[in-house]
């Protein structure tokens, strides 16, 4: 399993960069997720992270982009300007999620 | 032994979307949400029947075709004959079926599907040989379509683009 150090810390992540352990995560290491993403995290930034954590541990899944879009107190065009080139992958990876697996 | 070549990954694609019923339109429509989803660029062109998914008001009122469908099947799983497909009823049925599968899924109607394109940045257009076929002016668009194209326009903005005809 590959491993990288962020924040002082060793993760281990799978083969695209997802974290393995959730339980390894923590806020300084989303904005070192992010940094290698290219994002500056925002608090628009957080209430879209917040909102998919949440879920994730509520339903055990990654909510949809509509979801999202309709849920997270960010709007559609609002998700692609914070997280430009794939605002669920993305989220979702500095969430310490794994890929989300749904195609909507 | 040839060397593998380094495959390279889908900028752009140019979705077309040609057929009027809603199983003709989703697919489409998914298509270009995931390619956004995926960073990928994208384009829908809306011709023929197709049109109906940015007709103001046809957007929200398009249906399941169950005449000349082999592929129905019937709750719970078995083959429809073809010729029940023609019962009157049947096709709102099918796609009152389709549409509650579709929210379980959380895909949203044609219209709200429209609107999520545009705002992730979409590029929707509309056919012109089609728009003059059924006698539609811009005034019948959707207002997230952002141009009426010839077949000649539309070949030149899917510059660079891998062209998929639904």
């Amino acid at each position: 399993m590959p491993e990288k150090t962020l924040n002082g810390q060793t993760i281990e992540v799978d083969a695209e960069g997802y974290m393995v352990d959730n339980s390894q995560w923590n806020k300084e290491i989303a904005a070192e997720i992010a940094k290698e993403l290219e994002i500056e995290l925002t608090e628009d930034h957080w209430k879209i992270l917040d909102f998919i954590n949440a879920e994730f541990k509520s339903g055990g899944s990654i909510p949809t982009l509509r979801k999202i879009g309709k849920k997270s107190g960010v709007d559609m065009k609002g998700l692609y300007r914070l997280f430009p080139d794939g605002p669920v992958k993305k989220a979702a990876m500095i969430c310490g999620l794994p890929k989300p697996k749904s195609c909507v | 032994m040839a060397e593998e070549k380094v495959k390279e990954p889908i900028k752009r694609v140019s979705i077309i979307i040609s057929k009027g019923s809603l199983d003709g339109i989703y697919p489409g429509l998914i298509m270009a949400n995931g390619a956004r989803m995926e960073g990928i660029e994208a384009m829908v062109f809306f011709t023929f029947f197709g049109l109906d998914a940015i007709i103001k008001k046809n957007m929200n009122n398009v249906k399941v075709a169950t005449v000349g469908n082999p592929g129905m099947r019937m709750p719970g799983g078995i083959p429809m004959p073809t010729v029940l497909g023609a019962i009157p009823g049947m096709s709102a049925f099918a796609t009152f079926m389709m549409n509650k599968e579709m929210d379980s899924l959380d895909i949203p109607p044609i219209g709200e599907f429209i609107e999520m394109l545009d705002a992730a940045g979409a590029e929707i257009y509309a056919c012109k040989a089609a728009m003059d076929m059924f006698h539609y002016t811009e005034k019948d668009l959707t207002e997230e379509v952002s141009e009426v194209l010839t077949i000649g326009d539309f070949y030149e903005k899917s510059a660079g683009s891998q062209i998929i005809f639904t």
